[in-house]
């Protein structure tokens, strides 16, 4: 048994290795092909303007701009594999250091869009699989595919120019209040810069979980086991919550756990939207400012928490589901 | 009536089911299409009823509709009573699991995610019906660790033997029984089908769907023949002693098929539904047949059975005489 659990982990780490792997080396392809100037971009034109050719070929040489790109990318992961992943060039400090902080923020947003999106969107599903055909199933059905065909960024605006402008509620963008003090920020600050971008975020991830679960429980609910437990006269609210749920949470489980890279897609351009300093605002700097080296770390950590969420998915279906519990075992 | 002077329990007048479905996969228009046309059977207490015909006669759909669990495109007509009383879609939600139960054909009515103990016997908080859940359990040879098990690790035949006893676990008065002995050895076959006898012998009522022409014939009472979703023969059970005591060409080239009777088959198959010829279902492969046979073919009384043939000279059936209450 211990064997075997060792056995899943090794696995499944090594094949996170090989991920982060093609991913490091994708994303560098990808920025070397780029046409944005690392010089210019972090030099700015102006400056640029006033150096001479001789410190110009200085910094090229320093950053190793005129280095083959192959050359340049085992330069990068020679340092990366003993845990030095740089400095980024826009914040001018440890890539890591930047990373987590930005981490950090991002976590509070993306965690709460991914609970509130993960739960109503269940919910919702489920009511609307079950009455299937009704008017609560309509209104959820047509609010799912108006909300699947809105951009996150575009209904960010809305929100802001609703409760930000008009309604003047809550605050306009940034994570904390300006002008106060980094110890007099309080949790409820926070929460209050946080409440439009999750909503943003969440509005937008519930419609596609909602229409998911909604699908699995059509299908459960035209099943042979429910139709079976409806001729033993089990009401419909008795097969859901003894058959339906049971049946739903699995791919409910999948779903919730690959709704994280969606989470963190739609945050990049949420966080711009809000100006909100997170690890999608970070990218998009990063990716503009070809700051190459921000750009891998924030790729790379990325790749490991969806890579994770996976991970742990498959983890839950042992022990939710009993044909993989007990299937394995007996083995 | 003529032979029975027992009650009804279930009776079926002239069932019919269409699905509503689109022409083809381009096409936005609906047809509808008839699975299940004149379907006629019944139950009287102590008996044991078994609807035999071959696969697509209509002999599941006949119990979906009893159940009311036919798919929403379903449209059904006729009328069904259940106990001199007509069985609409709430009463049968009423009697469902509870006068009425059902052993349903394939194993994958077991919802994959609950061990069969919690599924056949409810809440383990319930005591009683976990323990009455238990005695069938060991009746039927499941010990006390099936009830820990998901459908996935138990064999086809426990399956079968779950499905059955959940529909005991009630106190039912009719059990439709949908092809519940595959997968089950002779012993439990036998068993299964003396606790249907029994619980018939009690004043109840079996309906036993089968395609086993041989098992009807050994533990059945009266047999309905359907052909191509029509009921076209209900006949006592000795009646298929002889093929002279039977009535529909059908039956009698069925009888005829019979490994102990010649062994001879008959040509050609049933009609599919979108290619049903007029008037009886069986005409094409009738020997009998002729231009009376394309019209509206009622049901007639022979002796103690029914018939759906132009050709038996017998009364006229008609099942309203005896519920003019009801209607």
């Amino acid at each position: 048994m211990i064997k075997e659990n060792l056995l899943f982990a090794g696995k499944n780490f090594i094949r996170m290795i090989l991920l982060l792997v093609a991913v490091s080396i994708v994303t560098f392809a990808l920025v070397s092909v780029s046409p944005i100037d690392p010089l210019q971009a972090n030099v700015g034109q102006a400056a640029l303007g006033s150096m001479s050719e001789a410190q110009k070929e200085k910094l090229r040489s320093y950053w190793g701009v005129d280095e083959p790109p192959v050359q340049r990318y085992f330069n990068w992961a020679k340092d990366a594999v003993r845990g030095d992943f740089g400095s980024s060039l826009l914040y001018r400090q440890p890539v890591t250091k930047v990373i987590a902080a930005k981490l950090a923020g991002s976590m509070f947003l993306m965690g709460l869009a991914w609970i509130i999106s993960g739960l109503l969107g269940f919910v919702l599903g489920v009511i609307s699989g079950v009455l299937r055909g009704s008017a609560a199933d309509k209104f959820i059905k047509g609010y799912c595919l108006v909300i699947a065909s809105t951009p996150a960024f575009w209904l960010a605006l809305l929100l802001l120019i609703i409760f930000s402008v008009w309604l003047k509620v809550l605050p306009i963008g940034l994570s904390v209040p300006v002008g106060v003090e980094a110890g007099g920020v309080t949790f409820l600050d926070r929460v209050r810069h946080a409440v439009l971008p999750a909503a943003a975020l969440s509005i937008t991830g519930i419609s596609n979980i909602a229409l998911h679960t909604r699908e699995k429980m059509v299908d459960i609910m035209e099943s042979d086991y429910v139709m079976f437990a409806r001729t033993r006269g089990e009401s419909t609210w008795s097969i859901v919550r003894r058959h339906g749920l049971r049946n739903v949470l699995l791919p409910a489980m999948t779903l919730q756990f690959a709704s994280i890279s969606e989470i963190i897609g739609g945050s990049v351009l949420v966080e711009q939207v809000f100006s909100y300093p997170g690890l999608g605002q970070a990218a998009v700097a990063a990716g503009t400012g070809s700051d190459v080296p921000l750009l891998m770390g924030i790729t790379l950590v990325t790749a490991v928490v969806v890579f994770l969420g996976n991970f742990v998915a498959n983890l839950l279906y042992g022990v939710v589901d009993p044909r993989i519990r007990r299937g394995g075992r007996r083995q | 009536m003529s032979c029975t002077s027992k009650r009804h329990i279930l009776e079926i007048d002239e069932l019919s089911v269409s699905f509503l479905q689109y022409e083809n996969n381009r096409s936005s228009r609906q047809i509808e299409l008839p699975v299940i046309s004149k379907l006629s059977v019944s139950v009287h207490e102590g008996e044991i009823v078994a609807v035999a015909g071959s696969s697509g006669s209509g002999k599941s759909l006949l119990a979906h509709a009893i159940l009311d669990m036919l798919p929403y495109n379903a449209k059904v007509g006729g009328r069904m009573y259940f106990d001199g009383e007509l069985l609409s879609p709430e009463r049968i939600r009423k009697l469902r699991g509870n006068r009425i139960a059902f052993v349903p054909q394939s194993t994958t009515y077991l919802d994959p995610l609950m061990d069969v103990g919690t599924q056949v016997g409810g809440s383990k908080k319930n005591k009683e019906k976990r323990k009455k859940q238990r005695e069938l359990f060991d009746r039927y040879g499941l010990g006390a660790e099936t009830d820990k098990k998901y459908p996935f690790e138990c064999s086809g035949g426990m399956t079968r033997r779950v499905l059955l006893t959940s529909a005991l676990m009630g106190n039912p008065e009719l059990i439709i029984a949908d092809e519940p002995t595959p997968g089950m050895d002779l012993a439990l076959a036998k068993k299964s089908m003396e606790d249907f006898r029994t619980f018939a012998d009690e004043g109840n009522g079996v309906l036993l769907i089968t395609h086993d022409i041989e098992l009807a014939l050994e533990v059945a009472d009266r047999i309905a023949v359907f052909y191509a979703g029509t009921t076209i023969e209900e006949a006592p059970v000795s009646d298929f002693d002889s093929e002279e005591t039977l009535r529909h060409p059908y039956t009698k080239a069925l009888w005829r098929a019979l490994p102990q009777n010649g062994f001879v088959p008959l040509p050609g198959v049933q009609p599919y539904v979108k290619d049903m010829p007029e008037g009886c279902p069986f005409g094409p492969r009738c020997s009998l047949y002729t231009e009376e046979c394309r019209g509206d073919i009622k049901m007639r009384r022979v002796g103690c059975g029914t018939v759906r043939c132009v050709k038996c000279e017998g009364e006229a059936l008609s099942v309203e005489e005896h519920y003019d209450t009801g209607r």
